[in-house]
């Protein structure tokens, strides 16, 4: 019988200091997802292929909640639409008891196609449409105010249709984290936060109802959380003591990091990265001691998303060609890249191949299949030898890749969600070209 | 394809030359082949070999030999 082939290769070893901290390379195949194998996905809904794991994401959820709910008695989630909206992810979501986060109002009609009550969406973002506006102040929404032209707009429009909006303004502040966060929101030290929030109070239909800061994204302090807290504590009790204005949530955005690798780390997320209790520590602490009696303690809504769904997100790609480069480095070019893959901009993505390989690994740099030389997804990895035809698996892909991806020289692929009951379901369909071209108008003198 | 004449392998894949002061590691397949190629057999005879005790097909080992050599030229090991 014929022994296993594995094409020669040499490593050149190189003599110096060892590195104290190792880097363990991940030999270990991943040759299902949630119980669901690898080749069986390609087979049925071709490569690449977002995979997505239902039981993860609600095991994420539930353990977020329960940081918070064990620390704080009254806490709400909202499901952030940006960073994953497609249907069925949002529905999990939703099922789990989470409100809706939107930042436009495409947005805000897939919250409300999804079933969710106007009174539990959150409307952020600097870019609401008039007609937006009217709907979300008709729906009760909550709707964030980002700066004064959109102010003076709703109070324009609330007096015009002769209704009540129910909003917060967003408060950026100073929370020792550089670059500031200064674009979104009212600043708070200048003052401009509570010259925002008279202005509303004296508007004959703007209710005042809560509080909003975001201080930034893939935060990895939670001092941070705690400062922002403070601040926007400060503010909740001046509106009840001098306005006499006590509001009823707190809103700290979102931010959390997942345990991707962040480019440029030293070390791996998972060693690094503060978890969702140390976040919730951080911030619970500070509302209960800033000095709100035990029966006016706000809602504490966090809009988490990136942290909830990275990692039960996998893209399943395939080799299409190994070359060697000029320099001697050798190069693996797959059916992915960056159009799809988004985040491998700022992260270092653990990919594992998805068949048992041998032991022997080489340095490879991993391109995407587009024309660019911009893409690629790793500029050095120690992978196993891998074939044209060989599967690998992206793991924590599961925030801002399925909305973020472009459609440039290749199509999006499917995305496929897998139920609790080891079911694999299509969630959406691979793009073709007619879906391509369905927007496109070719004028009739072009036609002929 | 010859290998530098001072350059020394061991059989489980270790390769110094110390004209240099490299030294490599190998996969189990690469350092059979040194082996071959130190004892002097040709490109054929080698390729034949490797047919008829792996699993593998013609097409597959030829891209292969071929990135091979540029490894082992690359690494400064070939008599070229």
């Amino acid at each position: 019988m014929k022994q296993k082939y594995e094409r020669p290769t040499i490593r050149k070893m190189n003599t110096g200091l060892m590195n104290k901290f190792g880097t363990r390379t991940d030999f270990d195949p991943v040759e299902s997802i949630d119980g669901v194998a690898v080749k069986d996905l390609v087979e049925q809904y071709g490569s690449p292929v977002f995979v997505l794991s239902e039981k993860q994401i609600r095991r994420n959820y539930q353990a977020a909640l329960r940081s918070f709910k064990t620390r704080y008695p009254k806490v709400q989630f909202a499901w952030s639409y940006k960073t994953n909206y497609l249907n069925a992810v949002c529905k999990v979501f939703h099922q789990e008891g989470s409100w809706a986060e939107v930042v436009s109002g495409f947005e805000y009609h897939k919250a409300l196609g999804n079933g969710v009550a106007g009174h539990q969406i959150i409307f952020n973002g600097p870019d609401k449409k008039e007609a937006d506006l009217i709907l979300a102040i008709e729906n009760h929404s909550l709707i964030h105010i980002d700066h004064f032209d959109e102010l003076y707009l709703l109070i324009q429009l609330t007096e015009r249709i002769n209704k009540t909006a129910k909003v917060a303004i967003r408060v950026n502040f100073d929370t020792g984290v550089y670059p500031i966060w200064d674009r979104f929101g009212f600043n708070y030290e200048n003052g401009q936060a509570w010259t925002a929030i008279n202005k509303i109070a004296k508007a004959n239909k703007m209710e005042l109802v809560g509080l909003h800061c975001h201080i930034g994204t893939f935060m990895l302090s939670t001092a941070a959380y705690a400062v922002a807290a403070a601040k926007l504590c400060q503010l909740a009790l001046k509106c009840k003591n001098e306005l006499q204005n006590p509001l009823q949530y707190l809103d700290l955005g979102g931010g959390f990091p997942s345990t991707n690798t962040l480019k440029g780390a030293y070390l791996p997320g998972v060693d690094t990265v503060p978890s969702v209790e140390d976040f919730a520590e951080a911030i619970t602490n500070t509302i209960l001691e800033a000095g709100f009696a035990t029966n006016e303690l706000p809602l504490l809504i966090l809009e988490s998303g990136r942290v909830l769904i990275d990692d039960a997100g996998y893209l399943i790609g395939s080799v299409l060609a190994n070359k060697r480069l000029s320099d001697g480095r050798r190069a693996t070019i797959f059916d992915f890249g960056i159009n799809i893959l988004f985040t491998s901009n700022w992260y270092d993505h653990k990919i594992s191949v998805a068949k048992e390989s041998g032991q022997y690994t080489e340095e490879t740099v991993l391109f995407g299949p587009l024309c660019m030389n911009i893409d690629v997804i790793r500029e050095s990895i120690m992978l196993p030898l891998l074939e044209r035809g060989d599967q690998v698996v992206v793991h924590k892909v599961g925030a801002y890749n399925m909305t973020q991806w472009m459609q440039f020289i290749n199509m999006r692929p499917a995305v496929v969600l897998i139920d609790q009951q080891v079911k694999s379901h299509l969630i959406r369909k691979p793009e073709n070209l007619d879906y391509l071209e369905m927007m496109e108008v070719v004028p009739d003198y072009l036609k002929t | 394809m010859k290998l530098k004449a001072n350059i020394a392998t061991s059989e489980n894949g270790f390769i110094f030359n110390p004209a240099t002061g490299d030294s490599f590691t190998s996969n189990a397949i690469a350092a059979e082949i040194l082996t071959y190629m130190k004892a002097g057999e040709s490109e054929t005879e080698i390729k034949q070999k490797i047919l008829d005790r792996y699993e593998v097909e013609l097409c597959q080992l030829e891209r292969d030999w071929d990135d091979y050599m540029l490894q082992l030229k690359e690494a400064n090991l070939l008599d070229l």
